[in-house]
């Protein structure tokens, strides 16, 4: 009974947990040949920090493809933006609490700017961000000329891609960090009561619900899955700034997409733009909301990167966007439009990063890691648009 | 009777939540129009693309037998390739292709691999010819009206070998004169031994048309009647439709003296820089409080364009003219500001702008009003739930649950979700653009019947409509349109369908 019931919704719901089921399986295959060394707590407390920068990136872009667009400009944009911190900081003398929201809002703007020929003209957005590309990449060259590599000295700027957040001052537990696990275990208790409280409310409504026994499956599943992570964070140095960066970041989008009016609009313009403007909503408004959200997140991935290199470079930002474009795809969103969520794609970004790292700890070659890279990609892609049909 | 060229047996076809349909029996005989009738939702479409291996051998139980041989397609090539063709509720022809193109798409003539352009377009002008149309196979399919467009999906299907045509509502989006013209084609098809059948909502057309009848509802085969029997009747296919009886389709209601004038236009003219023409001249129209004005005219005549330029003018016409809501000029410059104003929209192309098909039935309700179902822009999904159950409900939308998604709605339970999501903006004036198409008897008297309270509690309606009984039937006045012009306007004591037609025509 049991597990025909895990079969049953297992098949139903197969695009959905498929993401999650990869992710998983693709660690254990890591743990097993690197024998445990992947999913050491240094091993995997690195692997969130390079994950960072692409996972932002990731999300911004999951909504520019909702809503039928592409940004391939956010990568230099983000090398670009990075360059200019570090200049902020080394030749003025600005404080990072300074220049890092100045840098949050000079992205937005880049953004609304790429999304003004696209909403005012109707050029298609690859085109308009191409030129973009073509600009910030310049942009990045002209102002690391003459320095080459800037290297950033900021402490407070640098903590936020290599430090780690602070501990509880608690005598218990001398050997773990404490805040770190509070973190997890308060994660864990909202996710369950969200969980059962939205499972209340369905049930109220006659709609149609998980099995009580792979209900709770699925809430055993992620809160031990949770707990590890969080145990073996805990057991190193804790949670990183970017951890708590990228999850913030999640947390407010995954909002914002499923909660708010705003996040509906933008699904809904994605949907069928027509129709979303015959209903009264401004499509040019959304999509200078989505291409300015997405500006702001490349300075976000731009500091991101900066403060984990501790230095500004000419190259940084090279193939950013097309990481970005993958993640958000091997997380399932559709270039058809109105179908995509910010969790997934972050999914995504980690199963891209976890290839990577996992490769690097076997000593792949590159060029193998290109190659399987591309292959998951296509995989991912192949499945997604199978387990669509099969559902219609 | 003749043998039957077709017979499914005991066809059952499930989807999560809902049985379309309950051990089915389906039989037509060679050479007949067979129509096939019944609510929406009832399952006809579903019939049809069982049978033409849109739901392959094994997605559904039942047998189908075509001249007698088991039939078990693995897609609709299989079944192409048995002799049926299906044109479908939406049209599928490439717009940015020409008819010969169009005709012959998968279906290519060949020398060797490449295409014989000459030969294609000579046999595209027969089956042209066969369909009595007359257009230059060149043409972009863009180009043409609906109407045509119709006569060009047929020729498609004749360009193979067919043994069995489908029509899925063909006739929903045509004109009266296209219809015609389209049913004396089916006629003309039945005489060189074409067996055809068709779904349509027009009861008219189905006791003009039909040898004989078979009715759906709720997923199961109510009856076959036979024409040529005397069986054929509007009261009898109501009364197996709907499963009662239905005396007077528009009910009826008090014309009362009505109120201020809501909205006015006044030398209106809108010009389209894509078409680089003028598609409305010096259009005067006004409504007022709790009354129904018809708009009449031809497909095409500029109806649409007319209620598109009054709602925020979403295509970007240039527009000259005067607009007066309740008084006060206004010029909205999206359908948004239109909104604002009390004023709502119901498209006639559904699909096309109407609503987000792969979106749920709760999402397309709330869509254009969702700030009242929200606290500081953070959505209230309890409110929501039971906002979409009350238009469930009230408008008898038939789905498993308003999670549904809307593409998995029949046509006409599409038709009633936009119509909800209108009635949810709470509009002081509503613009139904073609509100009933595709809908069936019992739902369209429930329209009505709605419509009719709306106006009692102090609405205004615009009703655009190429139907004219119904036009006639629900109105309390009626502007006629022609190329563009107002040509007319009638009180509904001084509207004959002759006057009407002659104006619309001018
Ligand atoms: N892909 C699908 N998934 C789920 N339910 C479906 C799907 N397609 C159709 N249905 C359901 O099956 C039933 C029959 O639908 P069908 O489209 O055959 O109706 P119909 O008789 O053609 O109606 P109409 O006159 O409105 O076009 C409906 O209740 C519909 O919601
Ligand atoms: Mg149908």
């Amino acid at each position: 009974m049991f597990f025909q019931n895990l079969q049953k919704v297992l098949r139903q719901n197969i695009r959905e947990y498929g993401m999650y089921i990869a992710l998983f399986v693709i660690m254990l295959i890591f743990a097993i040949t690197t024998n445990g060394t992947f999913v050491s707590a240094r091993n995997l407390s690195n692997l969130l920090n390079q994950t960072g920068y692409v996972a932002v990136l990731a999300v911004g872009m999951t909504l520019v493809i909702v809503v039928r667009h592409i940004d391939l400009s956010v990568g230099f944009l983000a090398g670009f933006i990075g360059a200019v911190a570090a200049i902020a900081m080394k030749n003025v003398g600005m404080p990072a609490y300074v220049v890092i929201p100045l840098m949050l809002v000079l992205g937005t703007i880049a953004g609304l700017i790429t999304a003004l020929p696209v909403a005012q003209l109707g050029i298609p957005s690859f085109v308009a961000s191409l030129a973009g590309w073509l600009i910030y990449r310049g942009l990045l060259q002209m102002v690391t000329e003459s320095s080459g590599t800037i290297i950033i000295a900021d402490n407070a700027f640098n903590a936020i891609g290599n430090a780690f957040i602070p501990d509880l001052p608690l005598g218990l537990l001398p050997n773990m960090h404490k805040l770190t696990l509070l973190i997890g275990v308060v994660a864990i208790v909202l996710f369950v009561m969200s969980q059962i409280s939205q499972r209340q409310k369905q049930e109220v409504y006659g709609f149609e619900v998980l099995p009580k026994d792979i209900f709770a499956l699925k809430l055993v599943f992620v809160s031990v899955l949770v707990g590890a992570i969080t145990w073996v964070l805990a057991s190193y140095s804790g949670l990183s700034w970017t951890a708590v960066i990228m999850l913030m970041v999640v947390g407010i989008y995954h909002f914002i997409t499923t909660q708010t009016v705003l996040g509906r609009h933008i699904y809904a313009v994605g949907g069928n733009p027509d129709a979303a403007e015959l209903s009264g909503i401004s499509v040019k408004r959304i999509t200078y909301v989505v291409f300015g959200s997405m500006g702001m997140l490349s300075a976000l991935s731009g500091i991101l990167y900066a403060s984990w290199l501790k230095s500004a470079s000419t190259t940084a930002g090279t193939l950013f966007e097309l990481d970005a474009i993958a993640a958000a795809y091997v997380g399932g969103v559709s270039a058809a439009g109105g179908v995509g969520r910010v969790t997934g794609s972050i999914i995504g970004a980690l199963v891209m990063s976890s290839l990577t790292s996992g490769m690097n700890l076997m000593g792949t070659g590159i060029a193998y890691q290109y190659i399987v890279r591309g292959v998951v990609l296509a995989v991912a892609v192949i499945f997604d648009v199978a387990t669509r049909r099969a559902s219609k | 009777m003749s043998t039957p060229i077709l017979e499914m047996k005991g066809i059952t076809k499930e989807f999560p939540g809902v049985k379309a349909l309950n051990n089915v029996s389906f039989r037509v005989a060679q050479g007949e129009i067979h129509c096939l009738v019944g609510e929406n939702g009832a399952g006809k479409s579903t019939l049809m693309k069982v049978l033409s291996g849109v739901y392959p051998h094994g997605t559904y139980s039942g047998d189908i037998l075509l001249g007698g041989a088991v039939q078990r397609y693995r897609g609709i090539r299989d079944s192409e390739h048995a002799g049926v063709a299906i044109i479908y509720q939406e049209l599928a022809l490439i717009p940015e292709l020409t008819v010969y193109e169009n005709i012959f798409l998968g279906n290519e003539i060949r020398n060797g691999p490449l295409v014989n352009w000459n030969e294609t377009i000579k046999r595209a002008g027969e089956m042209l010819d066969k369909v009595r149309l007359k257009v230059n196979p060149a043409a972009k399919i863009k180009d043409l009206g609906v109407g045509k467009q119709q006569l060009v999906e047929i020729a498609k299907a004749l360009s193979r070998d067919i043994k069995l045509l489908i029509l899925d509502e063909p006739t929903a989006a045509l004109n009266e004169d296209d219809s015609a013209n389209l049913l004396d084609l089916l006629r003309g098809l039945r005489d060189q031994g074409v067996t055809c059948i068709l779904i349509s909502h027009k009861l008219k057309e189905v006791i003009e048309i039909s040898d004989s009848v078979t009715v759906l509802r709720d997923g199961q085969t109510i009856c076959t009647l036979d024409a040529h029997k005397g069986e054929v009747s509007e009261s009898a296919l109501i009364k197996h439709m709907v499963g009662r009886e239905i005396d007077n389709i528009y009910p009826k209601r008090e014309h009362k003296a009505p109120g201020e004038v809501v909205l006015e236009v006044r030398d209106w003219n809108a010009y389209d820089p894509g078409l680089g023409r003028t598609i409305l001249r010096d259009v005067n129209l006004n409504v007022r409080r709790g009354e129904i004005v018809g708009v009449a005219g031809l497909m095409g005549s500029g109806r649409t364009e007319l209620a598109m330029s009054i709602f925020g003018n979403p295509l970007g016409y240039q527009i000259k003219g005067e607009l007066l809501v309740k008084g006060k000029p206004q010029s909205f410059r999206q359908p948004q500001d239109a909104i604002r104003a009390g004023v709502a929209y119901v498209t006639e192309d559904r699909k096309g702008n109407g609503l987000i098909l792969i979106q749920d039935v709760k999402e397309n309700i709330t869509l254009a009003n969702l700030h009242a179902i929200a606290h500081r822009g953070v959505i209230d999904s309890n409110a929501e739930i039971k906002i979409a159950n009350e238009y469930k409900v009230s408008l008898n939308i038939k789905t498993p649950s308003v999670e549904q998604r809307v593409s998995n709605l029949s046509g006409g339970n599409q038709q009633k979700v936009c119509l909800g999501k209108w009635l949810f903006v709470k509009p002081d004036l509503l613009i139904l653009d073609e509100p009933t198409r595709g809908i069936d008897v019992g739902a369209k008297f429930e329209i009505y019947t709605l419509m009719n309270k709306l106006v009692d509690q102090g609405m205004s309606i615009i009703m655009i409509s190429s139907e004219l009984p119904e036009v006639l039937g629900m109105s309390d006045r009626v502007y006629i349109v022609s190329s563009g012009r107002v040509t007319g306007e009638l009180p509904i004591g001084e509207a004959t369908p002759e006057k009407v037609m002659q104006l619309a025509t001018n």
